[in-house]
């Protein structure tokens, strides 16, 4: 088997709070907390749950705007946690970034052309100012906007369109993989469909990996091939989407799915509807983090914690999932 | 009678470059009781409808025209005096960020006394009593400590549901609620959804629902009304306008957005796209206002904007090739 583009082993991040008067750090937020998964060449892994449950942690994490607490990221055999900074420029080529919001995304002061050119000069990919010229107007046509719209600034476009910016951004550096953080939660509806497509269409054209962080669950199905189920900084469930989708294993998964409102009116489903909030990523609860609200709680889960089991490719964290069938 | 009767809403306002038509001539009623949803995309007018409804649009820049009868009186027409003992008690609001609504220098039970006490002359004793059973019946656990806590103590769907117990605590008639669960995850959304279907068969009030989410819609209201800029494009009952959308406007939008499941029926197909952007309001639009947009628009739609027609029992819609695009659908 090949070699996946990203692993991500083990990965931690614990964010310290409380400094207190003298710098004593009494508290730390478990914001992620011993996450692993691969991402292959060309394939699009979604990472979903609720707010506070990791997901962008995870996304900042590999792009390294922050150091992790421990764990590994394996870009293609190449550490990046903790790559010196000179071999850091090199890999940051290969992972670019699309971020949620398109409004604070995008510097305002620089005109379509400069925001588009900087990572190409950065990285050195044009060989000419005729190539860099071919460069960035080729990445307009790309990403579907007129060519005119290269001297204009961002605030002259509609967030559909800054979107669109954002993306031809990300793909000057000709990147492996790109992480969407949220990239399509801000849009509207017909927008969103858009830049739905437009991705999709990206992926196929330039063989890009995508790591899409969403909470949105019907773009996912629509768009992954495989998702992984966050929930207070732990991977509950990780499996192609089909499984995930069909035949949901862990109960967050399942209550997560049956909460999304269908747009069909009179559609018959049980939701599982869960009681409570998502407990403090600060003081996670002992066990399975989820026992707090899990409808199938049982003594089990509140003192020992579960650990991902695999049947096929589907990936579970459940103490329920390991009993005997029956 | 209708409990609410709009009727040829408009409300603009004053810009630097022109005036903006943010709501241009939009006209639709409420029955007792109903669940009337509002739905379109950023700056279709919904909530400045909503805003309008309950005359919280500053005037100047804004203006509104129209009428907006309530119970047969029109409120445009009322003293600010007279407004305010309809707000908040005949009909109340519940607003998308309840971290922002909500004071958060006073705890849960004073904002909620407040209304309470304003509007039902409630002395301080029976309005915390009140207050108290309210936060029961939105569900908030250990309503007696939670009415003496802050907003930043309460996690955001436990601060909507603080939001809702004040949006009822004086049995209005009619709630508007202006995208109520926007802000919330989605297991926190099922909860608050689940506890507006419930206080509606328990109170009986009538809700006008402003929301973009299609699945919010489908699950909660009873009629749609579908707004695009600054016009009402298409109303039907919900069961209706999903089944047979006449406009291709909501024909587009139904079909932009991916339905759950849909990737075990073998093929997730490409979503379909509404080409191009919403209009400027700012300038004035001959024609129909989706005709810039739309697949089917001739000289026709560019030059005479379409009347509502009814298409159906209770179904009217703005589109001069409207009974064509259904067949096509």
């Amino acid at each position: 088997m090949s070699v996946p583009l990203l692993q991500v082993n083990d990965l931690k991040k614990h964010f310290p709070v409380n400094k207190g008067l003298f710098g004593r750090q009494t508290e730390f937020v478990y914001a992620v907390d011993g996450v692993s998964f691969e991402i292959a060449r060309g394939e699009t892994l979604s990472l979903v749950g609720e707010s506070g449950c990791g997901k962008s942690t995870v996304g900042r994490a590999i792009l390294r705007l922050f150091d992790v607490t421990s764990g590994q990221v394996v870009l293609d055999g190449q550490r990046i946690d903790d790559a010196h900074p000179s071999t850091m420029r090199q890999l940051r080529q290969r992972i670019q970034v699309v971020f949620q919001d398109p409004f604070s995304s995008l510097n305002p002061r620089m005109r379509v052309r400069d925001i588009l050119a900087e990572p190409i000069r950065n990285f050195g990919l044009a060989k000419s100012a005729t190539d860099l010229e071919t460069r960035v107007t080729a990445l307009m046509d790309t990403v579907r906007l007129p060519r005119e719209a290269l001297n204009r600034r961002p605030h002259e476009f509609s967030g559909g369109q800054r979107q669109r910016i954002g993306i031809a951004r990300a793909l000057a550096a000709e990147p492996e993989l790109i992480v969407c953080d949220e990239a399509v939660s801000a849009l509207d509806v017909s927008v969103k469909a858009q830049i739905v497509n437009l991705l999709q269409d990206l992926q196929r054209e330039f063989g890009l990996a995508l790591l899409f962080i969403s909470h949105d669950l019907a773009i996912v199905e629509h768009m992954t091939h495989r998702v992984a189920v966050m929930y207070l900084g732990k991977i509950v469930e990780i499996a192609p989407r089909r499984e995930i989708f069909a035949a949901p294993r862990h109960p967050y998964t399942k209550a997560l799915l049956s909460a999304v409102p269908l747009p069909e009116p009179g559609a018959k489903r049980n939701p599982i509807i869960l009681g409570g909030d998502v407990p403090s990523p600060i003081n996670p609860p002992k066990g399975c983090r989820f026992h707090t609200r899990c409808p199938f709680v049982f003594d089990r889960c509140r003192t020992e914690e579960p650990h991902l089991r695999s049947e096929g490719e589907q990936w579970v964290a459940c103490h329920l999932d390991a009993l005997p069938a029956g | 009678m209708a409990l609410l009767e709009v009727e040829n809403l408009q409300t603009h306002f004053r810009t630097p470059s022109g005036i903006n038509r943010a709501v241009d001539g939009v006209s639709f009623h409420v029955n007792e009781g109903e669940t009337l949803a509002v739905v379109g995309e950023s700056g279709c007018g919904k909530s400045v409808t909503s805003m309008s409804l309950m005359r919280l649009i500053p005037e100047p820049p804004g203006r509104i025209a129209g009428a907006i009868r309530f119970a047969g009186k029109d409120l445009l027409r009322m003293s600010d005096r007279e407004m305010r003992a309809i707000r908040g008690n005949d009909i109340s609001m519940i607003f998308q960020e309840p971290m922002t609504s909500l004071n958060p220098v006073l705890t849960v039970g004073r904002q909620i006394r407040e209304t309470l006490m304003i509007h039902q002359g409630l002395d301080k004793q029976a309005a915390e009593t009140h207050a108290i059973e309210m936060l029961t019946l939105v569900g908030i656990p250990e309503p007696k400590r939670r009415v003496r806590e802050y907003p930043h103590q309460l996690s955001g769907g436990m601060r909507q549901r603080v939001m809702i117990a004040i949006a009822l605590a004086c049995n209005p008639k009619l709630l508007i609620a202006d995208e109520p669960t926007t802000a919330l995850d989605v297991t926190i959304q099922a909860q608050i959804l689940k506890l507006m279907l419930d206080l509606k068969r328990r109170v009986g009030a009538a809700i006008i629902l402003i929301t973009h989410d299609l699945g919010v819609v489908a699950e909660i209201a009873e009629r749609v009304m579908v707004m695009y800029a600054g016009r009402k494009v298409e109303e039907a009952p919900v069961a209706e306008l999903f089944r047979s959308p006449r406009h291709p406007y909501t024909q587009g939008l139904l079909g932009a957005v991916p339905k759950l499941g849909s990737s075990l029926a073998g093929t997730t197909t490409r979503l379909a796209e509404i080409p191009g952007q919403v209009p400027d309001l700012r300038k004035p639009i001959a024609g129909c206002v989706f005709a810039g947009r739309c697949a089917l628009a001739t000289d026709l739609c560019r030059q005479y904007a379409p009347g509502l027609e009814e298409k159906g029992p209770g179904h009217i819609a703005a589109c001069h090739y409207a009974s064509k695009g259904a067949v096509a659908a």
